[in-house]
């Protein structure tokens, strides 16, 4: 397969709008085509998605392909990965970009085997060097980051983390050429079927899509202490979270956990209250734009990676600074 | 029910990693290696479809030698056999290639349920268990959250966590399944177990068993490769503050404010 | 000489460590606090095998050897001193004598139970007038038609309050000293026994401590354990395999003070450095690590021993007390790196120190090990022989 040198972002989208990381890709795809000269090309891939095609023309592809049948409604993996597979192999893309969510991870490996493409995932980075794909990634939970280099013939696929590239303006002057692909799909070739979506309503936000967490450690002593937690997240409109050892005493279930057997968070701000900092909880939340730590040890390792350290006593600043931002929330004070 | 699970030997992620001089890898001496935390999941996932229907649960891995002890824990978990692929043909094979390899073995055994783990722990990549379905012809489902196969055994209901929710699929069997840490509580193996397990068969086997030659599946067909390994960018030092809870609490409050502008 | 372990005790090894830090460690030190039998945990150690290890797996026990014994005990020391006291009178000194003393019979009615956590055991040799000099021991057993009627007050008895199946020694025949000494197997449900005062304790908390009184307990014949007379050489006997799971305990509680404190003096700054840099803090380490290190390798010897089928009372007995000594010594030296942190109850070197005490004391005082010691040394018979 010669290979042209068009960069593709895969739309993904849900309720008729694309999902944020997809367009955040054509910025990516935007910086990429300088160095190989090609299109950025918006594929989209669904049912009804005229809504979708509208939303991503403004935001800077030169082309949008579209692959439509009512198959592809839903997500499946036999669907999907056909109609990107066979469109791929049509057209020759050099790099395809995908965004790194639960479809895109499901999806992206499958088509690479079925093409024979080179993959790299998690990317932070991309970069085009000597005619080739460079990508920087995550590695050995977080510990370190690899620069690995998409080689041979052929295109690349690479999937990317959301938030590493910027939102293009929904005003770019270029005015994207739609080109609908025809599609042929056997309903008996979609294996998997999807019996519902369930969106979870929580009350609290999901610890990783929050923007600003507040997380407790031993230092908390009890489990009826993370109400001070709950009340100045509340007051912030920050999700909760918590380090092991409240999960290992049971203070606080195992949702709670961020770090290397919970979840790994990149949040613009964390607030670690009462965490010592040991590795394996830094390998969960070293991504956070802004750490801001409280603990009453001056010793405590999290204090070398907090932007701002306060050494004092939790108990005493915690619920005073629910104050402050409330009165700040509300107009009030400074 | 005929179940294959895939499991990798990989450093143990409580443990640093120290980083070679030329930045080509991480320095292995002194390492402490497991199965990968993942594949503990999965094969706690196989043990358990072995309760309900019976049937065998066979590990599969592709390493060095040594990988060996990681398909000891499985088989001490209660894991019937095992089979590793061993051979230095395969330094430097890409993840499509690692999956080609896993293929080969799997075809050869009556598989209902192939099992992985959603990622492993070095490389981070999740990419062999959708790769290891497409060569092997199988539906798939990953990062189950949720299994439950119907009383037949000819498929399962999964609970896959998306973002924002929880996708509910039907898979019929047989299908390839990667699994998240919130499916299961792995088992301890226990000390029976463990004892058991020295009378387990582990077979391992080469490239040429499997029909397959470097130039398919080792450095020569990889489609990337690592350039270098670099620690992680260093966080500037902040500052600290010492004072009275006043203090603190504006010292906080400006930097929400001002510096990390979330107030 | 080859100092490596095999796989299988790596593995062992691993598993179990694993095992404490998840499940015991964690609430060490509120089972220290606010001491209850922790039985959520027990019941968990039954399942990973660990409560009959060495009881072959035809009864249900893991079947491991003497070595991987050791190995588990010390891990599960690290974690909790007092959970493993429980763990580790089960193993030496109910479901030992039983598999080796016992008839058929006997084993296959209770070590499966002992095995799986259906039951549990302890071991009722001191009385209130007789601790070191057991042999003296006074309850009575007389023989009744079918039975034996037990009489006498054990005191001391590790597991007392929850355990079902109690080894219990009493003297049965006309001859003074251990001579006269007979072995049963008594359990609870049987008329006669009771739980008397249950103590409260310096450390080991979580693990129960109580007076048993034996009240005209009437034992089936066919729970004497061995032949009649032969409860001297089970106690002695016994007591060699449980001195190897209390230096195991004692090499766990160092190992702990030992990391702890090391941990510690790398992270307090003092002085603008931190304390680890300072020579006095180094050589209480290096001390303690080496004490502990030797420990460590005179309880493996002493394992080692055992698994080859070779008498090792002497080199069980070196183990015992030199391991106890380190414990309380480390501990000890732990609490003076944390300073003034040390003696507070939030960290856990104070609970290791309060934990070590009893290793020196219990299954035979450091001075009845010397004694011991003392009489391989020079060939003489001190303390008679069973």
């Amino acid at each position: 397969m010669t290979m042209g040198a068009d960069i593709w972002v895969y739309i993904e989208h849900a309720q008729a709008a694309p999902k944020k990381v997809s367009l955040e890709l054509l910025s990516c795809a935007r910086s990429l085509s300088t160095a190989l000269g090609g299109n950025v090309v918006a594929f989209v891939p669904g049912s009804k998605i005229d809504r979708v095609i509208a939303a991503v023309g403004p935001r800077g592809a030169d082309i949008i392909y579209t692959a439509e049948h009512p198959l592809l409604d839903t997500y499946t993996t036999d669907g999907h990965a056909a109609v990107l597979a066979d469109a791929v192999r049509a057209e020759s893309p050099a790099i395809v970009l995908v965004g790194s969510t639960a479809q895109g991870r499901d999806l992206a490996p499958r088509v690479a085997a079925r093409l024979g493409a080179g993959i790299v995932t998690d990317c932070t980075t991309l970069g085009w060097r000597d005619g080739k794909l460079l990508a920087t990634r995550p590695m050995y939970t977080r510990k370190a980051i690899g620069t690995v280099r998409v080689t041979g013939g052929g295109p690349c696929i690479a999937v990317v983390l959301p938030a590493m590239y910027p939102l293009p303006d929904a005003d770019s002057p270029r005015q994207p050429e739609v080109r609908r692909r025809p599609v042929q799909l056997d309903g008996k070739a979609i294996r998997t079927s999807v019996r519902e979506v369930k969106s979870v309503h929580r009350e609290t936000i999901p610890l990783i899509e929050a923007n600003v967490i507040v997380s407790g450690g031993r230092g908390m002593k009890a489990p009826e202490n993370f109400a001070i937690l709950d009340d100045l997240a509340r007051a912030l409109g920050a999700a909760v979270g918590s380090s092991r050892p409240p999960v290992d005493s049971g203070w606080v279930p195992h949702d709670y956990e961020i770090g290397q057997t919970g979840k790994t968070v990149s949040p613009q701000v964390y607030l670690a209250c009462g965490i010592s900092g040991a590795p394996q909880h830094l390998a969960g939340m070293s991504g956070s734009k802004y750490i801001v730590a409280i603990n009453k040890d001056p010793n405590a390792p999290m204090f070398q990676v907090a932007d701002l350290g306060v050494v004092g006593d939790l108990f005493e600043i915690i619920p005073k600074l629910t104050e402050a931002v409330k009165k700040v929330k509300s107009g009030i004070g400074d | 029910m005929n179940i294959v699970v895939c499991v990798k030997q990989v450093p143990d992620t409580e443990a640093p990693i120290r980083i070679t001089p030329d930045g080509s890898g991480i320095d292995e001496t002194g390492l402490t290696l497991v199965m990968n935390y993942y594949d503990e999941h999965a094969t706690e996932a196989g043990l358990r479809l072995r309760e309900q229907f019976g049937g065998t649960v066979t590990l599969v891995s592709v390493g060095p030698e040594r990988a060996r002890e990681a398909l000891r824990t499985g088989l001490a978990m209660g894991a019937d056999d095992a089979v590793l692929v061993s051979d230095p043909a395969l330094n430097g094979a890409d993840h499509l290639g690692i999956a080609r390899v896993l293929a080969a073995v799997i075809k050869t055994l009556p598989h209902d349920a192939v099992i992985c783990g959603k990622l492993s722990t070095d490389d981070n990549a999740a990419t062999i268990g959708a790769a290891l379905a497409e060569y092997l012809g199988l539906p798939q489902a990953t990062a189950v959250a949720h299994l439950e196969v119907d009383a037949a055994g000819t498929g399962a209901v999964v609970h896959r966590e998306v973002e924002g929710g929880v996708e509910v699929v039907a898979v019929p069997f047989p299908a390839l399944l990667t699994v998240e840490r919130s499916l299961n509580e792995p088992r301890y193996p226990s000390l029976p177990g463990i004892m058991k397990a020295k009378r387990k068969e582990i077979k391992i086997l080469t490239l040429e068993n499997l029909g397959l030659t470097a130039a398919e599946v080792g450095v020569a067909a990889a489609r990337t490769a690592l350039v270098r390994l670099s620690p992680p960018p260093a966080r500037k030092a902040g500052r600290i503050v010492e004072g009275d809870t006043e203090q603190a609490v504006a010292a906080i409050l400006a930097f929400l404010k001002d510096e990390a502008k979330v107030l | 000489m080859d100092f490596q372990l095999t796989d299988e005790h790596r593995m062992i090894q691993a598993t179990v460590r694993e095992f404490a830090t998840r499940e015991i460690l964690p609430r060490a030190a509120a089972l220290d606090h606010s001491p209850t039998f922790p039985a959520e945990i027990i019941q968990k150690a039954a399942a990973l095998g660990l409560m009959g290890m060495m009881v072959p797996e035809r009864f249900g026990g893991a079947g491991v050897d003497a070595v991987s014994y050791v190995l588990v005990q010390e891990e599960l020391a690290r974690a909790s001193a007092g959970v493993q006291t429980i763990i580790t009178v089960n193993n030496s000194l109910v479901c030992d004598p039983i598999a080796h003393f016992g008839t058929e019979e006997q084993k296959r009615r209770y070590l499966p139970r002992l095995c799986s956590g259906a039951s549990l055991g302890c071991y009722c040799l001191t009385e209130p007038a007789y601790g070191s000099d057991a042999m003296s021991l006074q309850t009575s057993a007389r023989r009744d038609g079918g039975e034996w009627v037990l009489r006498g007050t054990k005191i001391f008895v590790t597991n007392g309050v929850e355990a079902d199946i109690c080894i219990a020694y009493a003297r049965a025949g006309p001859e003074p000293g251990a001579r006269g000494i007979s072995a049963f197997i008594v359990e609870k449900r049987f008329p006669g026994i009771s739980v008397g005062k249950v103590e409260k304790k310096l450390g080991i908390k979580c693990s129960s401590t109580a007076e048993i009184v034996l009240d005209d307990c009437r034992v089936p014949a066919s729970n004497l354990l061995g032949e009649p007379g032969t409860g001297g050489k089970i106690a002695l006997s016994t007591l060699d395999g449980g001195r190897l799971g209390i230096a195991a305990q004692a090499v766990g509680i160092a190992r702990a003070a030992l990391e702890e404190a090391t941990a510690y003096a790398a992270s307090r700054q003092q002085f603008g450095r931190s304390i680890g840099e300072f020579q006095a803090i180094q050589w209480m380490l290096a001390d303690m690590a080496t004490r502990t290190d030797a420990a460590r390798l005179l309880m493996l010897r002493a394992a080692y021993l055992r698994q080859q089928g070779t008498r090792y009372t002497r080199e069980a007995s070196m183990a015992k007390l030199f391991a106890s000594e380190t414990a309380m010594w480390t501990t000890h030296k732990a609490i003076q790196i944390f300073g003034g942190y040390g003696y507070i109850q939030d960290y856990p070197v104070e609970r290791y120190f309060r934990d070590a005490k009893i290793t020196e004391i219990y299954e035979g005082t450091s001075e009845v090990q010397r004694l011991v010691i003392a009489r391989h040394v020079l060939g003489k018979n001190v303390i008679g022989d069973a």
